[in-house]
């Protein structure tokens, strides 16, 4: 009987396909006519004009049959069978054998961010480690702490905050401006633009605590179009969209200086060559320390009662009144230490680049933190984390696919693709696994023992 | 006075354009509760479709009337952007609605950073300029008011109404507002909620690539990053009046608007977001669901 009905719902599924592919095709022929089909550019009279591209589009409208053929004659059966074959068996999707490596996960990862320096000088030399330790190491661990900081707000608070970046702008201008005015050092300024971003936090916090959901979270990104549009008009500080250049390196504790002409210059006192990738590799370690810093404190706040408030928040804030848990003091504690951590981030990001411009903090590194907190799982540090790797990492990678000039053709540049492909990623994460990448929530409250729980048992809060 | 009115007609025309975003908005979030952060650049699509079909029409039939011009440019333009916000519903919401808040507002995110870099993938990175279209200018003792404005505040209106009477007179509207009330009640009175949705969908983009069309008229250039301000005024504007609500889009929109124009004549031209943005903050601190929101109540 099985059998007989698999074979007649066969020929079905190929005819459904086979329509669906046509209709997949004359939609994306509508959809693409104008803006693919069409290529508009200046002439050397700089005036508009256009030129066909049928080629492109026939290609567009082919990748859209062939994507929808595909999708449900063959993958959409293949899920609902995989689906149906689950639930008969009964067996849940989490197993309690877990791997070596699922276990120990967390040392393994800690110990190779130790050595990844090392192991990149060693592999690609002093010269070649410099990218791997900076584009890679560095960036990807600025955005991890920046992705950690908001999942205090975000994923524990839950308090959507789509302004995040303002905070980040306020630790790198604070320290750029104080270096080079006052002259200052980067291991004063460090707490200093820290605790000014909260402050800044609970300012910002003041106006929006009565505000909930998505009224919260325009004002947010309101605020933080306001810090950037401030930065770029206040041109006597800030030197407006010039930015400000030539900010002080960090030091070796005060003991030893990366700047080449200083008489205590660092690797002549190691007797080591002259090289920036010694002061890269020590921007590393700082900016894992933060990392551990901020996800030590994450950690240890979620067992204190601020952490369970805040959590409580997130999950019924009447309830929440109703216990006697003062909210104003829970969402701008929430406020002030997410934004304590995006200054930390911010002052460490001006002493790395040295140049610090309106343009670095705009909505749209909001919307990646954003991103990256909701893609690895809102209150999972360790999904964070591999978002930040995936999304970050992976779009720093195309920077370096040299190998596409050759299938493509010289006039291909991959850079141009990396946002397109960002926004693809977030899409097709978010359809896949909308709780994120790690399903599974550690309970701060339970009883007898720690057990892990489904992503969707915890709210996302509408505050 | 006479630089006053002027201002005040400047504004208007801006927050006309506002307004017709800002219902897109509105209309998305009333009717599924979610911030379309892609709206913004569904009204940047509709302003590259008006101008791609403004140089087709320009090569193919050289002395066609401007107004009939302007009449193909608009409808082309909201039926592809309704095309468009069909496909991306169909895609990035759709299978997300039931699920978590966040995750189609991430999506949302998604598609905005994707329709962007498409069309500057497509069609390059550089603006686009286009000559003006309507040039007619009128003089009413020292003020000047071009024929643009007047078209724009008329397109406006004329739109506005035909919307009104869509969402309260028609069964259509009816299903609409049904849905918006209660989704599942709707559905079980025989209301087809992913057919009412699409079609908030494509009436939200069409209504956007008007606004978009008469941006390009008005501005005369069309870039592929055109989206994210408009659209975040626009949105302010849609949270100003009070978000679900359609008059309230309206007013919000043409509130933004007045605000921008006249405090660049007044004040700064360099801090007028600065403005609209601080205004925003300051009426929600007093009305915490904007100026015609409804208060939200919940019941334990």
């Amino acid at each position: 009987m099985a059998i007989a009905s698999e074979n007649n719902v066969q020929p079905d599924v190929m005819a459904k396909a086979i329509k669906e592919a046509v209709f997949a095709g004359v939609v994306a022929f509508c959809m693409f006519l104008l803006f693919v089909g069409i290529e508009t550019y200046q002439d050397i009279n700089n005036q508009l004009v256009w030129r066909t591209r049928w080629g492109l589009l026939a290609v567009f409208v082919a990748v859209a049959v062939v994507g929808r053929f595909v999708t449900v004659a063959f993958i959409k059966p293949h899920l609902d069978k995989r689906k149906l074959a689950k639930a008969k068996t009964g067996v849940l999707d989490i197993s309690e054998e877990k791997s070596f490596f699922h276990k120990h996960f967390l040392k393994i990862a800690l110990v190779f961010l130790l050595c990844y320096p090392f192991l990149a000088m060693m592999i690609f030399g002093r010269q070649g480690s410099l990218k791997y330790v900076d584009n890679f190491g560095i960036q990807i661990l600025i955005y991890v702490m920046l992705a950690w900081g908001l999942n205090i707000v975000v994923g524990l608070a839950g308090l959507l905050d789509l302004g995040y970046v303002a905070f980040y702008a306020v630790g790198a201008y604070s320290y750029a401006l104080l270096s080079s005015y006052f002259g200052f050092s980067f291991w004063l300024l460090l707490p200093m633009a820290g605790i000014l971003a909260a402050l800044w936090g609970v300012i910002l916090g003041f106006p929006v605590l009565r505000l909930r959901g998505d009224y919260l979270a325009i004002v947010t990104l309101a605020f933080g179009e306001i810090i950037r549009l401030v930065l770029i008009n206040w041109t006597d500080v800030t030197r407006g969209t010039f930015g400000i250049s030539g900010i002080a390196k960090a030091s070796f504790f005060g003991i030893w200086s990366f700047d080449v002409g200083a008489a205590n210059n660092f690797n002549k006192a190691w007797g080591l060559p002259s090289s920036s990738v010694y002061y890269k590799m020590f921007l590393f370690y700082i900016i894992l320390a933060l990392c551990m810093l901020t996800a030590y404190v994450t950690i240890r706040l979620r067992r204190m009662p601020i952490g369970r408030a805040w959590e409580a928040l997130r999950e019924d804030e009447i309830a929440c009144r109703s216990l006697g848990i003062n909210t104003v003091a829970t969402k701008l504690t929430a406020f002030a230490t997410g934004a304590m951590f995006g200054g930390f981030a911010g002052s460490f990001f001006a002493a790395r680049q040295g140049f610090v411009s309106p343009e670095s903090f705009v909505f749209l590194e909001s919307a990646v933190i954003l991103a990256i907190v909701v893609l690895g799982g809102m209150g999972s540090l360790t999904g964070i984390a591999i978002a930040a790797v995936v999304m970050v990492g992976g779009t720093e990678l195309l920077r370096e696919m040299e190998f596409l000039k050759h299938v493509f053709g010289p006039d291909f540049t991959p850079e141009l693709y990396r946002m397109l492909l960002f926004g693809l990623a977030m899409i097709i994460v978010m359809l896949f696994k909308p709780r994120g990448f790690v399903g599974t929530r550690e309970p701060t409250a339970f009883l007898k023992e720690r057990k892990a729980v489904s992503g969707s048992f915890t709210k996302e809060g509408h505050g | 006075m006479e630089y006053f009115i002027q201002q005040l007609a400047n504004g208007l025309t801006l927050g006309s354009i506002y307004g017709l975003v800002a219902i897109g908005y509105t209309m998305v979030y009333g009717i599924i509760g979610m911030i379309n952060f892609a709206h913004g650049d569904i009204f940047m699509l509709g302003g590259f479709a008006a101008l791609i079909v403004f140089l087709i029409l320009t090569t193919f039939f050289a002395g066609i009337p401007v107004a009939l011009a302007l009449l193909v440019m608009l409808i082309v333009a909201m039926l592809m952007t309704g095309l468009w916000n069909w496909t991306i519903e169909r895609i990035a919401y759709r299978p997300l609605r039931g699920s978590f808040r966040l995750a189609p507002l991430i999506t949302a995110i998604g598609m905005s950073i994707v329709l962007s870099n498409f069309i500057q993938v497509t069609q390059g990175p550089r603006n686009k300029p286009i000559p003006p279209l309507v040039t007619e200018v009128y003089h009413i003792g020292n003020i000047t008011i071009s024929l643009k404005q007047i078209l724009i505040v008329v397109i406006t209106s004329i739109l506005l109404f035909a919307f009104w009477y869509i969402v309260n007179k028609t069964p259509l509207g009816r299903a609409q507002r049904a849905t918006e009330q209660d989704r599942k009640m709707a559905a079980l009175l025989g209301v087809d909620v992913d057919k009412t949705i699409s079609i908030t969908f494509i009436m939200g983009a069409a209504l956007a690539a008007v606004a978009g069309s008469m941006y390009l008229m008005y501005y005369g250039v069309a870039s592929f990053n055109d989206g994210f301000i408009p659209g975040v005024k626009a949105f302010t504007a849609a949270v100003l009046g009070g978000i679900g609500s359609l008059p309230g889009a309206v007013l919000g929109g043409l509130l933004i608007g007045l605000i921008e124009s006249l405090w660049s004549a007044y004040f700064s031209i360099a801090y007028k977001d600065v403005a609209t943005f601080a205004i925003l903050a300051i009426v929600l601190i007093f009305k915490p669901t904007g100026i015609l929101g409804r208060p939200e109540v919940e019941k334990v």
